[in-house]
C-alpha cells in the first residue's frame, strides 16, 4: 500500500477528515489505541473489525459523543474539536447509527427535524417539516411518507429515514454503523446503491462492519481494526479469509466440521402455532414445523419476522393463541416455561444480557438459574454443590472468568454466552432452542459454541437454531426454514443458495425464488470470476487496483 | 443486481397486519367484565335497601333561576340500573362485543352505577341530592389533581418520576400561607407557592437528573423532607405566632359575568376560585407546550429516547431540568390551593395523599395532559360524591365514605386501565456512551 | 467493569454514610437557626455584635443536639428507648427491603403496619389466653394481617400490572381510615370512653421486658427477624428466585421462575414483617409496664421511617439492623430534644431524609467534602492511573 497511515502531509487530498492517532482509555481497557484513519471524500471507507475492536469507540469520537484522551481530529488539515454531537453535525459529520436514533412515537417529519425544527417563537411548524422532509426525500430518492409513525414503519425504512436524518444536515462524511444487520441480503444491494450514490455525489463514506462478503462488494477502502489498534490496510480485492485473518489476528476455519446429520423420528413438533403481540398484531402465523433428534433446523430471516416470537412461545414466556407442540409427543402447549424446561428444553435467548442471565449473579449462581432446584434439598441451597458445578462447566467450557463468584456483568460477551450455553447443555435435553447463539461473540469463541452445538445435536437432542446471519445458518443447518411476516415460507435443503434464501426471507415462495435466482446467478457468476481474474492480475503485478487510481 | 422482485417489506404498512385478540387484552377484557359484574351484583344487593324516590336537586336555593328537584322511583331505577350493569359486565366477559360497542358498553356500565348508586343513597331521604354542588365541587377539589397531574405529565414526558408531586403540593401549601400571612396579599402567596413548588422540583432535578438517584426512591424522600420541614418551621416559627404567621386570605369564588347566570352550569363552570380558572387555562398552556412548540417535541424526545436527542444536538439534561422546572410551577399552584382555597392557613401534612392521586390520573391519563384532567376530574368527583352523601346521612358510616377517592383510585389502576406505556425512558437516568 | 468486592468498599460506604450524617446536622443546625425567632433576631447584629449572634445559634443548636444525644445513648434508660424504637423500624425496614429486592417499591409499609398493629391489639385485649400463647397468637394474627393487607398489592400488581407505588399508598389511606372507623365501633373501643381509644392489652399478650427499662421481647424478635430475613434470602431457592426477579425479571422468566408469584411472595413476606413492626407497637410496654392502648396514631410513621431505614442499610439485613438502629436513637433523642430543648421532633424527620438523600448520591457528598475526592481514586480504583487496583 502507499498509502501509509499517519505520514501523508496534510490536506494532500481536499476536504480529507483525518483522525489522527487518537486513543481512547476506559479504565484499564484501552478501547483506541493511536487509531489513525483518513476519510476521503468521493470514496467508502470500509472499518472492519471484529465485535468489541473499538470501531464504535472511535466513531463517537468523530460524531462528538465521546471526546477523545489523546491524538486529534483534522478537518483539511485544520484541528477541530467535537465536545458535543452539534458541533459534530455542524462540521459536516453524519451518522446512521446501529440501532437507530429515531423516536418510535413520533412521525418521520418529527424525527428528521428534531433538533432543528422550523417554526417561529418556538412554535412548531409541522407543514414545514414535511415539506422539507418530501425535498430530502425527492433529491436522494429515498421514498418516505412525513406523516408515517416510525414505529409503524418496517426496518428499512426506518433505516431510510435515518439516513435522511444525516442528510438533513447536509452530512458530507457519512458514518454507516453495521448498517446491513437488520436488512435482507435484497435490502443489503439496496442500500449499498443508496451509499454509492452518495459517494459519487462526492461525499465521504464511512462503512464500519464486521461481514467480509460486503466489504469487499462496496469498499473503495479498507481499513482493518483489532483489539482498539489498527492492523492495517487492505485492497478491496483481499480473499475473505485474508480479511478474516487479519481481523481475527489468525487463521481461523469459516466452517464448521461436521458429520451428516442422522436424524431420528421428530422430537418437536409444532403444530398450527399461533401468536400475537400484546395489542394483537399477529408476528407468528399459523407455523408448522418439526425438528428430529439429531439434526438441526435453522430458522432463516429478517430480525423482527416473528422467529423471536416463536422461540419464546416454544419456552412459553410468549402466550401463543392458537396451536400445539410437542416435546417427543407430549403435548406441551399448556405447561409454564419451568414445566417445559424440566421436560428437556434448553434454552438460550437472543437478547441474552436482558434474558440470559442476572448480571449482578455470579458465574455459579447463573449456571444453576434455571435449575436451581437440583442443587437444593427441602428449599435450601447447597452451596458446595452449586460451587463444584460451577468449577467444573467453568473449565468444560472455557469460560474465562477470575473466579466462580465473579459477576457475569464483568465478563466479556463471549464468555458470557459460554455461560449460558454452558447452563443449558449442562442438563440432559430432548430440545435445544438456541437465538442468535453467536450474536455479538467474536469469532474464536464462535467456532467454539459452533462445534458444542454439533456435539449437542450429534448426542441425539433435536437443536433449533434462530439466526439472522446467513453465514451462521450455512454453517450449522442441517435443514432451514426461513420466515418472513410470521409465516414460515419454506423449509429448504441446507445446500440452498444465498439468493435464493434471501429472496425467501423478502417471502418470495421457494419456487419462485429459485426461478428468479436462476435468472441472476448468471450475472452473479459473472460478476465472481471478474473479481477473481482482477485479484489474480493485482497477485501478478504485487498492486492493488485500487491502488492505480490513486497512484 | 439485475432481481427485479421489490421485497415486500418495502412497502411502508402497504396491508394491514393481521389482529387477533391477545393474552394481554383478553386479560384486560375480562377483568373489566368482572368488575362491572361486580358493580352489578353490589347494586343488585342495594336494591334490597332501597324504598321512596330519590330526589336531585340541580339549583340550590341561592341561585337565581330555580330548577325543578328531579324526583325518581328509587327501586325501579336501581334495578333498571343494577341490570345494565350486569348485561355491560356479561357482554365484557362474553367477548363478543366489538371494540365499539365495547366502549359504549362501558360508558352505559358507568354511567348506570353512577346513576343507581345515587339514586339508591338519596332514595327516602329528607334532603334532596344537590346535584349542582356535586358539580361544582367536583370542579374545585379536582382542581389541585388537575395542576398536580400537569407537573407529573411535564416531569414524566421529559423522562423523570415525579413521586413527589405530594411533598410539591406540601411546600408550595406551606409557603404561600406563610406568605399570604404576612403580606395578605394573595398574588404575592400565589408566587411563593410557585417559589415553593420550584424549589421542591429543582431538588427533584438535581438529585435525579445530575446525581441519577433512583427516581421513585428519590420522590419517596423528598416527600419526607417536605413532610419533615414544613412541620420543623411550622412547630418552631409559625405555630407560636398562628395569628400573624398563619392566617393568609382566602381565594373566593369570582363569578363570570353573565355566564354564572345560565342555569346549573353557570354556578358549575364560572363561579370557582382563580385557581380553577388558572388549572383550566393550565391544561391548554400545558398541551400546547408539549405538542405543539420545539421546547415540547425536545422534551418528549428526551423521555422517549434521549440518545436519539443526544445525537441530534440537543442537551438532554438541560431539556430535562427545563421540563422538571416549569412542573414545579404547576406543582406550586396545585399546593397553593390547600391553603389559600381551601382553608386559609396551613396545618401539617394538609395534603392527604393528594398528590399521589394526582399521579394516580397521571398514569391513567397515559402521559396526556387533557386525559389526565379527566382523571383528575373523576377523583375530583368521588370525593365531592363522598362527603355530599355523608350530608345525606346513609347507612355507609361517614369513616367509609371519606375512603372512596383511595379505594376509587385502587379499583381504577389494578382493573380499568390495562397496560398503560409510560414514555420510553421515563425514569432512567441519561448516561452519555 | 471488574468485580469489586474487596475490603475497601464497605469502608467507602461507611464513610459516605457518616459524611452523609455530618452534612445532615449540619443543614438541621441552619435550620434551627433560621426557624428560631429569638437567635435569627440577633443576626440583625451579626456585623456589629457577632458573638450574639453566633452564641444564641451555638447555644440553641448545641442545646439541642445535647439533649438528641443525651436522650438516644445517655444511659441505660435512653439506650433501651433507642432499642425500643429501632424495634419496629427494623422489622419493617426489612420488609420494605425485602420487597425492594424483588424490584417492588413497598411504599406501603405504613398501612402494613396499622393493619398489623389493629389485629394484635384486638387480640391482645379482646382475647383471654393463658400466658404465652397469647402473646403467640396475637403476634401471628399481628403479622398475617399486614401480610394479607400488602397480599392485596402483590396480587393486584402479578395480576393486573397495577402499580405498586400507587395501591400500597392508597392502601396506607385506606387502613387508617379502617382503624379510626374500628375505633368508634364497639369491638374496638374502650367501654365508657367517647374518644377513640382501645382498651389495653392483656398482660399475657404484653411483650416481655426488663423490668425498668425499655428493652423488650420486641427488640429480640427484630434481630431473629433480621437473620431469619439474612437466611431466607442468602440460603433458600426462595430468596433465590426473589433476588433474581428483582434484578432481571425477563431473564429470571425465562429460566422458568413464576415473575407474578415471586412478586406476590415478597409482597406477603414483606407485608408480614410491617406487620410484626405495627405488632410491636401495639403490644410492647411502655416505662408503666403496659403497652400504649391502639389510637388513631399509635404507629406514628414507622412505616414511612422505614423506607429510609430500608434505603441506608441497603436493603440488607445488616445493614437495616444498623440504619434501624440509627433511626431509633434518633427518634429516641426527638422525644428528649422537643421536651428538654423545646426543639421539634419533627427535626429527625429532615435528619432521616437529608442522610438518605446524602446517602443515595454519594457523588454530591464527595463535592461537598473535598478532602474525600482526593481519596476517592485510591478507594475505588475507577481512575486510568490506578485501573489495576480494581481487581
Amino acid at each position: 500500500m502507499s498509502q501509509i497511515v499517519g505520514t501523508q502531509a496534510p490536506g494532500e487530498v481536499p476536504g480529507r477528515l483525518r483522525l489522527d492517532r487518537i486513543t481512547k482509555v476506559f479504565g484499564s481497557l484501552v478501547a483506541n489505541d493511536q487509531v489513525s484513519l483518513d476519510i476521503d471524500p468521493g470514496e467508502i471507507h470500509c472499518l472492519l473489525g471484529e465485535n468489541g475492536a473499538g470501531k464504535s469507540t472511535l466513531m463517537n469520537q468523530l460524531y462528538g459523543l465521546l471526546q477523545p484522551d489523546g491524538g486529534q481530529i483534522q478537518i483539511d488539515g485544520v484541528p477541530v474539536r467535537f465536545d458535543n454531537p452539534r458541533q459534530a453535525i455542524d462540521a459536516g459529520i453524519g451518522m446512521v447509527h446501529q440501532h437507530f436514533m429515531l423516536v418510535d412515537v413520533f412521525t418521520v417529519a418529527e424525527n428528521i427535524v428534531l433538533g432543528r425544527e422550523p417554526g417561529t417563537a418556538g412554535v412548531l411548524n409541522l407543514r414545514a417539516a414535511r415539506q422539507r422532509v418530501r425535498e430530502l426525500s425527492r433529491r436522494y430518492r429515498l421514498e418516505v411518507d412525513p406523516d408515517a409513525r416510525v414505529e409503524d414503519l418496517p426496518i428499512g425504512v426506518q433505516q431510510r429515514v435515518e439516513i435522511l436524518k444525516a442528510l438533513s444536515n447536509d452530512a458530507r462524511y457519512l458514518v454507516f454503523d453495521e448498517p446491513t444487520a437488520v436488512l435482507t441480503p435484497q435490502e443489503t444491494d439496496e442500500l449499498i446503491e443508496v451509499m454509492r450514490a452518495l459517494r459519487d455525489e462526492g461525499r465521504a463514506i464511512v462503512f464500519i462492519t464486521h461481514k467480509l462478503r460486503e466489504v469487499r462488494a462496496i469498499a473503495d477502502r479498507i481499513t482493518v481494526i483489532r483489539r482498539g489498534a489498527v492492523v492495517g490496510e487492505a485492497p478491496p480485492s483481499a480473499t475473505e479469509s485474508e480479511l478474516a485473518e487479519m481481523m481475527v489476528g489468525r487463521a481461523v476455519s469459516l466452517t464448521v466440521a461436521k458429520q451428516p446429520p442422522r436424524p431420528q423420528g421428530p422430537r418437536l413438533q409444532v403444530e398450527g402455532l399461533t401468536v400475537t403481540s400484546p395489542d394483537g398484531v399477529v408476528v407468528v402465523d399459523d407455523v408448522s414445523l418439526d425438528v428430529a433428534g439429531g439434526e438441526i433446523v435453522c430458522v432463516a430471516g429478517v430480525q423482527g419476522n416473528g422467529q423471536t416470537e416463536l422461540a419464546e412461545a416454544l419456552l412459553g414466556t410468549t402466550a401463543s393463541n392458537r396451536g400445539r407442540i410437542l416435546l417427543d409427543g407430549a403435548d406441551i402447549t399448556r405447561r409454564d416455561p419451568r414445566g417445559r424446561l424440566r421436560s428437556g428444553l434448553g434454552f438460550v435467548p437472543e437478547d441474552r444480557k436482558a434474558d440470559g442471565f442476572v448480571g449482578s449473579f455470579t458465574v455459579a449462581e447463573n449456571l444453576v438459574l434455571n435449575h436451581v432446584e437440583s442443587f437444593s434439598r427441602r428449599g435450601v441451597l447447597q452451596l458446595g454443590r452449586i460451587e463444584e458445578n460451577a468449577r467444573r462447566l467453568t473449565e468444560e467450557f472455557d469460560v474465562r472468568t477470575q473466579s466462580t463468584t465473579t459477576s457475569v456483568a464483568s465478563l466479556s460477551g463471549g464468555n458470557q454466552q459460554k455461560v449460558v450455553l454452558a447452563r443449558e447443555l449442562s442438563r440432559p435435553l430432548a430440545l435445544l432452542v438456541a437465538s442468535q447463539p453467536t450474536r455479538g461473540v467474536d469469532v474464536g469463541a464462535i467456532e467454539f459454541l459452533h462445534q458444542r452445538i454439533v456435539a449437542e445435536r450429534d448426542k441425539g437432542t433435536a437443536v433449533l437454531i434462530v439466526s439472522t446471519e446467513l453465514d451462521e445458518v450455512a454453517a450449522l443447518a442441517d435443514r432451514v426454514a426461513v420466515m418472513f411476516r410470521g409465516r414460515v415460507v419454506g423449509v429448504v435443503d441446507a445446500g440452498t443458495s444465498r439468493e435464493v434464501l434471501g429472496l425467501m426471507m423478502a417471502g418470495v415462495p421457494h419456487e419462485e425464488a429459485l426461478a428468479a435466482a436462476s435468472v441472476t446467478t448468471a450475472a452473479e457468476e459473472e460478476a465472481r470470476l471478474e473479481a477473481e481474474v482482477a485479484e489474480h492480475v493485482a497477485e501478478l503485478t504485487g498492486h492493488e487496483p485500487q491502488e492505480e487510481q490513486h497512484g | 443486481m439485475s432481481t427485479t422482485i421489490r421485497p415486500h417489506a418495502e412497502t411502508p404498512a402497504g396491508d394491514q397486519p393481521v389482529r387477533l385478540e391477545s393474552r394481554e387484552e383478553r386479560t384486560h377484557r375480562l377483568s373489566v367484565g368482572v368488575l362491572v359484574l361486580l358493580v352489578g351484583v353490589l347494586l343488585a344487593v342495594l336494591t334490597l335497601s332501597t324504598s321512596g324516590t330519590a330526589r336531585f336537586a340541580l339549583s340550590d336555593v341561592f341561585d337565581e333561576v330555580q330548577l325543578p328537584t328531579l324526583s325518581l322511583p328509587g327501586l325501579p331505577v336501581v334495578v333498571l340500573c343494577a341490570l345494565l350493569c350486569l348485561l355491560a359486565g356479561a357482554g365484557f366477559v362474553v367477548g363478543r362485543l366489538s371494540s365499539r360497542l365495547r366502549a359504549l358498553a362501558g360508558t352505559v356500565a358507568g354511567v348506570a352505577f353512577l346513576l343507581g348508586f345515587l339514586t339508591w343513597a338519596a332514595a327516602g331521604r329528607d334532603l334532596p341530592f344537590p346535584v349542582s354542588n356535586q358539580l361544582s365541587g367536583t370542579l374545585t377539589l379536582a382542581t389541585p389533581l388537575v395542576l398536580g397531574a400537569l407537573c407529573g405529565v411535564l416531569c414524566e414526558r421529559a423522562g423523570v418520576v415525579n413521586v413527589s408531586i405530594e411533598g410539591q403540593f406540601l411546600t408550595a401549601a406551606f409557603t404561600s400561607a406563610l406568605v399570604g400571612s404576612i403580606t395578605g396579599s394573595i398574588p404575592l402567596a400565589l408566587l411563593a407557592a410557585v417559589a415553593g413548588g420550584v424549589a421542591m422540583a429543582a431538588l427533584l432535578a438535581l438529585f435525579a437528573i445530575r446525581y441519577k438517584v433512583d427516581q421513585v426512591v428519590l420522590g419517596v424522600v423528598l416527600n419526607l423532607l417536605a413532610v419533615g420541614l414544613t412541620g420543623f418551621v411550622f412547630d418552631q416559627l409559625v405555630q407560636p405566632a398562628a395569628g400573624e404567621l398563619n392566617d393568609a386570605p382566602l381565594l373566593t369564588p369570582v363569578a363570570v359575568p353573565g355566564l354564572s347566570a345560565i342555569p346549573l352550569l353557570g354556578p358549575v363552570l364560572f363561579e370557582q376560585n382563580a385557581l380553577a380558572y388558572l388549572a383550566i387555562a393550565s391544561v391548554l398552556l400545558v398541551w400546547f407546550l408539549v405538542f405543539r412548540t420545539s421546547w415540547g417535541l425536545r422534551v418528549r424526545a428526551v423521555g422517549e429516547h434521549p440518545e436519539a436527542a443526544d445525537t441530534v444536538g440537543i442537551s438532554v439534561r438541560g431539556t430535562r431540568w427545563s421540563a422538571v422546572l416549569v412542573g414545579g410551577v404547576f406543582g406550586g399552584l396545585g399546593g397553593a390551593f390547600f391553603s389559600l382555597a381551601a382553608t386559609g392557613s396551613f396545618t401539617k401534612e394538609m395534603t392527604v395523599g393528594n398528590g399521589f392521586i394526582a399521579l394516580a390520573a397521571l398514569i391513567m391519563g397515559r402521559w396526556h395532559p387533557v386525559w389526565a384532567t379527566v382523571m383528575a376530574l373523576f377523583f375530583g368527583f368521588v370525593t365531592q360524591m363522598a362527603s355530599q352523601l355523608q350530608t345525606l346521612s346513609t347507612p355507609v358510616p361517614s369513616q367509609f365514605l371519606l375512603l372512596l377517592p383511595y379505594v376509587a383510585t385502587v379499583v381504577a389502576v389494578a382493573g380499568l386501565i390495562g397496560r398503560v406505556r409510560a414514555p420510553a425512558a421515563d425514569g432512567v437516568p441519561y448516561d452519555k456512551p | 467493569m471488574a468485580e469489586r468486592r474487596g475490603w475497601a468498599v464497605p469502608w467507602r460506604d461507611v464513610l459516605i454514610t457518616l459524611l452523609a450524617f455530618v452534612l445532615a446536622f449540619v443543614v438541621g443546625a441552619v435550620l434551627m437557626v433560621v426557624s428560631d425567632a429569638e437567635v435569627s433576631s440577633q443576626f440583625a447584629y451579626l456585623f456589629t455584635a457577632p458573638s450574639l449572634a453566633l452564641g444564641a445559634s451555638w447555644d440553641k443548636v448545641s442545646s439541642a443536639y445535647a439533649a438528641l444525644f443525651a436522650g438516644s445513648l445517655g444511659g441505660i434508660g435512653p439506650i433501651t428507648e433507642t432499642t425500643a424504637q429501632a424495634a419496629p423500624l427494623i422489622c419493617a425496614g426489612l420488609g420494605v427491603g425485602l420487597a425492594f429486592r424483588a424490584g417492588l417499591f413497598n411504599i406501603g409499609a405504613q398501612g402494613q403496619a396499622v393493619v398489623g398493629a389493629m389485629v394484635a391489639a384486638w387480640i391482645g385485649f379482646s382475647w383471654h389466653l393463658p400466658p404465652g400463647l397469647h402473646l403467640l397468637v396475637a403476634l401471628a394474627g399481628g403479622v398475617l394481617a399486614g401480610a394479607l393487607w400488602a397480599g392485596i398489592a402483590g396480587v393486584l400488581k402479578a395480576r393486573a400490572g397495577a402499580h405498586e407505588v400507587i395501591v400500597t399508598i392508597m392502601l396506607n389511606y385506606v387502613a387508617t381510615g379502617l382503624l379510626a372507623f374500628a375505633l368508634t365501633t364497639t369491638a374496638f373501643q374502650r367501654p365508657g370512653r367517647t374518644d377513640p381509644i382501645s382498651p389495653v392489652v392483656d398482660w399475657n399478650a404484653t411483650m416481655p421486658r426488663l423490668e425498668g427499662t425499655r428493652l423488650h421481647l420486641g427488640f429480640l424478635i427484630a434481630l431473629l427477624a433480621a437473620a431469619a430475613v439474612w437466611f431466607l434470602m442468602e440460603r433458600t431457592t426462595s430468596g433465590f428466585r426473589v433476588k433474581a426477579v428483582g434484578l432481571n425479571p425477563d431473564a429470571s422468566r425465562t429460566a422458568g421462575m413464576s415473575v407474578p408469584s415471586t412478586t406476590v411472595l415478597a409482597m406477603l413476606l414483606a407485608g408480614g414483617l410491617a406487620g410484626l413492626a405495627g405488632v410491636q407497637a401495639a403490644l410492647g410496654p411502655t416505662v408503666a409496664g403496659t403497652p400504649t392502648p391502639l389510637s388513631a396514631g399509635l404507629v406514628g410513621s414507622i412505616g414511612f421511617d422505614a423506607i429510609t431505614v430500608a434505603l441506608l442499610g441497603r436493603s440488607r439485613p445488616v445493614g437495616t439492623v444498623l440504619a434501624g438502629l440509627l433511626f431509633g436513637a434518633l427518634h429516641a433523642g426527638g422525644l428528649a430534644m422537643q421536651s428538654q430543648a423545646g426543639t421539634s421532633a419533627e427535626l429527625t424527620t429532615v435528619l432521616q431524609a437529608l442522610i438518605v438523600l446524602f446517602v443515595a448520591a454519594p457523588a454530591l457528598v464527595t463535592t461537598v467534602v473535598p478532602f474525600l475526592r482526593a481519596r476517592r481514586a485510591s478507594l475505588t480504583g475507577t481512575t486510568p492511573t490506578t485501573g489495576g487496583l480494581s481487581s
